[in-house]
């Protein structure tokens, strides 16, 4: 390990709260967006707790409304949509790009700070009376009716948008201004294309979102009517507004985890990755398209049917570059030279459900079928499948992926496939009986269910359970290797990336010289220098087991 | 924040240090298209439903205040580039003389908002409790409404109460205009104080003769965002004073 | 470096700001007199496309010459097209929704 790196090149709590080291705000995101993971799930917990039995003993309706309200506002804006842009992209974009930092470290540390505001105001409603909207805020419920701690949460949502706001300003400008000398456009990591596509979204669609909850909240304060129908407003117009950026936000929770396969699936695969060119187009065209495809959340509203058929066959066209990543990663994989390392299996892991998750997704965008299935929780399935089974094991893939990177340090291998496993069996049990419980009819966000449903629900419960541990033993392993593991060395695995050829930890400035780029992206061919002579490279040093 | 002209750690050039600045406020003024796009969605769709009573509204805030606003932030932004263009050719003192004109007008534009809401609020129509729309009808002499005008905003009155159907729907539908008028105008003036601030911290700045025509970066982005809320202002005016004055 | 834009900072003369200045007066004159008169008559709605045409002229002359927007490089002038092109997005496929519901048959 460097004697001198970025952990422990200045000392002292002030030295981490008034960091503008991109790598360490990564981290204080990282403990922040874990803070509200624990939040979220427990509220998850209590929830399947509850609907073990038909009618349900543990809480009362009204509590069980806010459980999942709140259990969607914590896991969504404070974890999922912060999470890997926040954590991964702060850490790793300046390294992938040659870069010392990013353009705006000031403003990234703002960044966080924003975060931390808005979260505190998110709490005070929860610990305050909760909120029992929904996560969509659906008006009038929301700005009139509704007797929970609403104002304070929406206040929290509006400040944490900015956050967003400024983390992808910030990348957005340090991707175009400073990429090292030779680093071009098409040399990129995928990683960055990503993060760039996410951005775009973070750039665009946020501020809708704000305007949106401002409103909302304007009106619930001082009785106006935008959206209440019984002062001449117009609820339906709030729902085109929340959905014209929680669309998009879909797309800002799993573009990134798709950047993260993309790094790992030809690490782990020993082959560049099929179709570079075809996977960073699929993102900008992900990014663009899915502006265009909200309101089919809308499809049961009343909105014309003209509109629904323009949305649900747009819903249809955004499909399309999903599925031709899911072709390329898959098509890396044969003849490649595949070792399943921990992010190996998390990547494999996450084509599958994304694969289940992305096509249940049409199924609902079938103007005809969504009548019966829509608010069911085949919806719940089929978006947990891409938020858990997608973008969460992106997230905790790529940790797996770049621990050697941020601390220096192994994780042990065993237990964290074992983890690996665990946590892909329990997402399962969980996740795939709500399809069957969806589809025979079983409504979301309902307290209690009738009794004929009740075995598919212990059984959602059960693996809920086993996800749990899945969940628990990363954190613990993770924690346990700061200190215990193995000493990585600057590239373990090994990989391509500029990331890989800075000491692990890496220095405050990430490099010494600013590097010259004349080499493509996942050059697995050609690099003796990683010990890879051929496409089957014979000569990799394992990761684990080695100083 | 960096002094005049020095090389931040993370940047290799002024030049790259420049762009990424300039890109930077490009960046953020597109994420306030879209914030500001969200309230001119409502007032569009609110608009085209109920087309009658938004123009009545309309009529009842003075198009002068508006007309005059208008000429007076278009002024402001001429002032904000010329101040840009003083930087550039190097003459220190036009800088500044241009900033105090900028901010001198801003004041004038946001003074001139005030006296409108304070007219807004002496004839309620201030969303909330005691909005009502026929408050001047009744009231004449409280809201200074000349015997011409009182007595055809009173006709328009009685015929908009008959097509709507009652005094509750007509003062909930106007209301939902002066909640638009005061939301979209609000939240301009909102930008417009915070650039008022920004452009007090370069005058500052420029009395010390730091910007010099190899370095006036900060003056072109605060000159952005200052021509982006003119932008704002120049459909404001159309939309909210504009609808129907013949 | 990364990429190169505006170089050579082209330096806009007073003498174009007081002419882009005088066209806004003359334009915004204009939009004030276009709502006294009754369009309406001509062409459903043709006050308010006036009204926008003739905001979206002057807010083309401020973004191109106040903003500099026309010296500027490609990246600078697509990320403002980007800008209003998503605008034109919500509000066209929103307004989509409204206007086409009196299609639907009841």
């Amino acid at each position: 390990m460097p004697k001198e790196h970025y952990l422990n090149a200045t000392y002292g709590l002030r030295s981490w709260l008034l960091t503008t080291d991109h790598k360490r705000i990564a981290l204080l995101y990282l403990a922040s967006v874990t803070f509200f993971f624990f939040i979220g799930g427990i509220f998850a917990t209590m929830i399947r707790i509850h609907l073990l039995t038909p009618t349900g003993y543990l809480v009362t309706p009204e509590t069980y409304n806010k459980l999942f309200t709140m259990h969607g506002v914590a896991m969504i804006f404070f974890f999922l949509i912060p999470s890997i842009p926040a954590v991964l992209g702060n850490f790793l974009v300046p390294m992938m790009i040659g870069a010392k930092d990013l353009a705006f470290p000031k403003i990234n540390l703002l960044s966080w700070y924003i975060y931390l505001v808005g979260g505190s105001f998110v709490l005070y409603s929860f610990a305050t009376g909760g909120l029992d909207t929904g996560w969509t805020f659906y008006t009038p419920l929301s700005s009139v009716y509704s007797n929970s701690a609403v104002t304070p949460a929406v206040i929290g949502i509006f400040i944490n948008g900015f956050s967003s706001i400024l983390t992808g300003l910030n990348f957005v400008v340090t991707i175009h201004t400073m990429r090292a000398p030779g680093m071009t456009w098409f040399r990129l990591p995928l990683f960055v294309w990503a993060q760039y596509a996410t951005s775009i979204i973070f750039i665009l669609g946020t501020p809708v979102i704000a305007i949106t909850l401002l409103l909302a909240g304007l009106e619930r304060m001082f009785h106006l009517g935008f959206f209440n129908p019984a002062l001449g407003g117009d609820p339906i117009l709030f729902q085109h507004l929340f959905w014209f950026y929680s669309h998009p936000a879909v797309y800002i929770m799993i573009l990134p985890a798709m950047g993260v396969i993309s790094e790992i699936i030809p690490t782990f695969a020993r082959k560049p990755i099929f179709g570079y060119t075809f996977i960073a187009a699929s993102s900008i065209a992900i990014a663009v398209i899915g502006f265009f495809v909200w309101a089919h959340h809308m499809f049961l509203t009343g909105e014309s049917t003209y509109a629904a058929l323009a949305f649900s066959l747009l819903s249809y066209l955004v499909a399309i570059p999903s599925a031709v990543k899911v072709f390329n990663w898959t098509s890396t994989l044969y003849k490649g030279s595949i070792s399943y390392d921990t992010p190996m299996l998390y990547a494999l892991g996450f084509i599958g459900l994304f694969l289940i998750g992305g096509l249940t997704g049409l199924f609902l965008a079938c103007l005809g079928l969504d009548i019966h299935i829509h608010d069911t929780y085949f919806v719940v399935a089929h978006f947990h499948y891409i938020m858990v089974g997608g973008a969460v094991m992106g997230y905790v893939g790529g940790l797996h992926f770049w621990w050697p990177k941020i601390t220096g340090k192994l994780y042990p291998e065993f237990l964290a496939r074992l983890a690996a496993v665990t946590l892909f069996v329990g997402f399962n049990l969980t996740f795939f009986p709500q399809f069957i419980l969806g589809y025979l009819g079983m409504p979301r966000r309902y307290h209690d269910y009738p009794p004929e449903f009740q075995v598919l629900n212990v059984m959602s419960t059960a693996g809920a359970s086993i996800l749990a541990l899945g969940y628990l033993l990363p954190m613990l392993y993770l924690t346990w290797s700061m200190r215990y593991g193995k000493v990585a060395g600057p590239n373990p695995w090994p990989a391509t990336g500029l990331e890989w050829r800075t000491p692990s930890p890496p220095p405050t400035e990430n490099f010494d010289e600013t590097p010259v780029v004349d080499w493509e992206p996942y050059d697995y061919k050609n690099r003796p220098d990683l010990g890879l002579a051929t496409p089957a490279g014979p000569t990799l040093a394992p990761a684990h087991g080695d100083d | 924040m960096h002094r005049t002209g020095e090389l931040s750690g993370q940047f290799q050039t002024l030049e790259q240090q420049k762009e990424s600045a300039t890109l930077g406020m490009w960046t953020f003024l597109i994420t306030e298209i879209l914030f500001f796009g969200g309230l001119f969605l409502a007032y569009t769709i609110n608009r085209h439903t109920y087309a009658d009573i938004f123009a009545f509204s309309s009529r009842t805030i003075k198009l002068s205040w508006g007309a005059i606003n208008t000429v007076v932030l278009i002024g402001s932004s001429l002032t904000m580039a010329m101040s840009v263009w003083s930087a550039q050719v190097g003459k220190k003192k036009l800088v500044t003389f241009f900033l105090i004109a900028t901010l001198v007008l801003g004041s004038v534009f946001l003074g001139i908002k005030a006296v409108e809401y304070h007219d807004k609020y002496v004839e309620h129509h201030i969303p909330g409790a005691s909005f009502d729309m026929y408050y001047c009808t009744n009231n004449p002499g409280a809201c200074n409404l000349g015997a011409e005008d009182l007595a055809k905003e009173r006709a328009e009155l009685k015929d908009l109460t008959e097509k709507m159907g009652g005094e509750v729907a007509v003062n909930s539908h106007a209301q939902l205009f002066f909640s638009l008028y005061f939301g979209m105008t609000g939240l301009h003036a909102l930008h417009m104080i915070i650039g008022a601030g920004l452009l007090l911290w370069l005058i500052i700045v420029s009395t010390k003769g730091r910007f010099t025509p190899q370095w006036n970066t900060p003056v072109e982005n605060v000159g952005l965002y200052w021509h982006f809320v003119d932008i704002v202002w120049i459909y404001l005016f159309p939309l909210l004073y504009l609808i129907d004055r013949h | 470096m990364a990429e190169h834009t505006e170089h050579t900072e082209h330096i806009v003369s007073p003498a174009v700001y007081l002419l882009i200045f005088a066209a806004l007066m003359v334009l915004t004159f204009t939009t004030v007199y276009a709502s006294t008169v009754d369009l309406n008559h001509i062409y459903p709605a043709l006050n308010v496309i006036v009204a926008l045409v003739i905001a979206t002229c002057k807010a083309i002359l401020v973004i191109l010459f106040f903003m500099h927007a026309y010296y500027s490089s490609k990246r600078t002038q697509l990320i403002i097209i980007c800008g209003f092109f998503w605008l034109a997005i919500m509000l066209s496929l929103t307004l989509g929704d409204y206007g086409s519901r009196s299609w639907d048959v009841h």
